[in-house]
């Protein structure tokens, strides 16, 4: 449904987007995931026609965004950053003007104002100035503008920010909803929204993308390792003789525990192996308390972290020491 | 032709929903009544005056009160629309860049021609919803003079008063169009307004230079039509401006997509 190719753009001598490419297929739900200023914005601007690629080329349903404009900007619905909101109309005044300017027939407009106001929960705003509505309203009529032509491909720009929480999962639910007869792309820097409402991800910094995949296999592919926290009371050099001498611990990390004579001990395995009940056998074989023993999985933040953050030393801060 | 209409509805709205409108029409209105019944009662004064001169000297004073009023009166109109079409237009793009929906405009399926076009079309329609209760000065002269002053002048007039407001819109729309900030482009509008208005008044003379500015002076081209003199010099300088506004300010709106707008 949408297949960039090799798209850049370049704002004067700063390139925004740097030669990305990436498909959408139908009916799927494509998570845009990276830190501020990354290229997000830039890149859905071009798949919308609002800003020309410098290099590249880039494909909403078979048209071309730049040389067919039109015909793409038929098929998409686009919630930006800041939802481009009139704010000295009613909700269903707007509504109905967005309708008529993408295009919507006579006959269905009043329809589709109805059920986008219904699918964003707004039916009971609809003769409110939206000038008086709580940001997290704005962002659903935002929303509801982006879904009110019933268009192909919605992109939407950070969809869930300035909501509160029961809204985020409502607006999730929204979207899982719209996934299947339509194709999505939604941008985030929010980890957990990527991993619950996403088939695929791609992760983009500094305008490249740096992983492509589904949240699970992400989580999988790039999890270095199994870590392992522990916490006993045992002489530190001892301690660490111990931990080292278990066949699988690859670093083995000793801080005391405050004032306590009580240590944390951090062991990392090579992935797949689970030393857990050997350490705890070995502990309590010495005859040293064992308070803690946890695994402690790779987050899909560790990793967003492990890709978006150059600086080795920056890489996991609570390592650095 | 939809989206067009579209936008122009949606144009109307904003200027007719919020009190913009009425407030700019108020003040107008105001302005030129004052105007109405200073100059009314100025120019019977004078032609009284004339009058009982002429009783003085033995003939008597051959003065057409309604159409010396109307040409003065129709002369201001214009000089004051120089100063409040800035307010029309000085929000018409700033606003829509500022509020980031200038991106749903422009990613939605209508031409930029469209767009521009339509928020022309509808403040211009503003202004003449703001002209038009000057008519009723204009009848009440009429209903009131014997015998009725020429027809021409008054057409004349509000031709002029129409093109030479349409021009500035055209051009203040471009100027919008250049910022995201409403002050600046209604301060930008304002100086190009008083700049051209004052062009008649710096290009006094005759040299080369004093007459090609002239060509340029609005209210040279201006003042024929309040004469009730509709002249085609005249038609084809404000045609031109108001299409150059049009032309540039669709330029503008193109060359958003290539800046970072």
């Amino acid at each position: 449904m949408i297949e960039v190719q090799d798209l850049t753009k370049s704002y004067g001598d700063k390139t925004a987007v740097d030669h990305i490419t990436f498909s959408v297929n139908k009916g799927e739900i494509l998570g845009f995931l990276g830190p501020n200023g990354a290229g997000k914005t830039t890149t859905m601007r071009v798949l919308t026609g609002y800003l020309p690629a410098t290099q590249g080329t880039a494909k909403v349903a078979g048209f071309d965004v730049f040389n067919d404009s039109m015909e793409v900007r038929r098929r998409i619905g686009y919630l930006p950053e800041t939802p481009p909101l009139y704010f000295d109309m009613t909700v269903s005044s707007y509504l109905d003007f967005v309708a008529r300017i993408k295009n919507v027939p006579v006959e269905k407009r009043a329809q589709r104002v109805e059920a986008a106001m219904e699918m964003a929960g707004l039916a009971e705003q609809r003769d409110q100035l939206i000038k008086r509505l709580s940001r997290g309203f704005k962002q659903r009529v935002g929303l509801a503008q982006a879904i009110v032509h019933d268009p192909d491909v919605i992109i939407l720009d950070e969809p869930t920010v300035g909501l509160d929480p029961k809204q985020i999962i409502e607006v999730r639910h929204l979207i899982k909803g719209l996934a299947g007869s339509h194709t999505i792309i939604l941008s985030t820097h929010i980890l957990p929204e990527v991993s619950m409402t996403c088939d695929r991800v791609v992760i983009i910094n500094h305008g490249k993308i740096v992983a492509v995949d589904t949240p699970e296999n992400l989580t999988l592919q790039l999890k270095g390792g199994e870590r392992i926290r522990i916490v006993a009371q045992a002489p530190e050099q001892q301690l660490r003789d111990v931990l080292q001498k278990i066949p699988g611990a690859q670093r083995v990390q000793i801080e005391s525990m405050g004032s306590s004579d009580r240590m944390v001990a951090t062991v990392e395995a090579s992935q797949g192996q689970d030393l857990r009940s050997q350490i705890a056998a070995k502990i309590v074989g010495q005859g040293w308390p064992l308070y803690e023993l946890r695994g402690q999985n790779l987050s899909l933040e560790d990793i967003f972290l492990q890709l978006t953050t150059e600086d080795p030393a920056h890489k996991r801060p609570e390592e650095s020491k | 032709m939809r989206g067009l209409y579209a936008i122009y509805k949606k144009e109307m709205n904003h200027y007719f929903v919020s009190p913009v409108a009425y407030i700019i029409a108020c003040v107008f209105l105001a302005l030129s009544g004052v105007f109405f019944s200073n100059y009314l009662v100025e120019v019977t004064n004078y032609a009284n005056r004339l009058m009982l001169q002429g009783m003085q000297m033995g003939q008597p004073a051959n003065f057409d009160v309604p159409s010396v009023f109307l040409r003065i009166f129709l002369g201001t109109i214009g000089i004051v629309i120089l100063f409040f079409t800035p307010l029309l237009t000085m929000g018409v793009y700033s606003e829509e860049r500022k509020r980031g929906t200038m991106e749903l405009l422009m990613t939605s399926p209508i031409t930029d021609a469209q767009i521009v076009l339509g928020k022309f079309l509808a403040s211009f329609s503003l202004l003449v919803v703001m002209i038009l209760p000057t008519v009723f000065y204009v009848i009440y002269i009429f209903a009131h003079s014997d015998p009725a002053p020429p027809w021409r002048i008054i057409a004349g007039g509000y031709l002029g008063v129409l093109l030479l407001g349409a021009m500035l819109l055209a051009l203040g729309s471009f100027l919008s169009s250049l910022t995201e900030n409403q002050i600046v482009s209604g301060v930008m509008i304002l100086g190009l307004s008083l700049l051209l208005w004052l062009l008649g008044a710096f290009s006094q003379g005759t040299s080369a230079l004093a007459q090609s500015l002239q060509y340029a002076a609005v209210l040279e081209h201006y003042n024929p039509f309040v004469q009730g003199i509709i002249d085609t010099t005249g038609l084809v300088f404000f045609g031109c401006w108001i299409f150059l506004g049009i032309f540039l300010t669709l330029r503008s709106v193109e060359s958003m997509r290539w800046r970072r707008a």
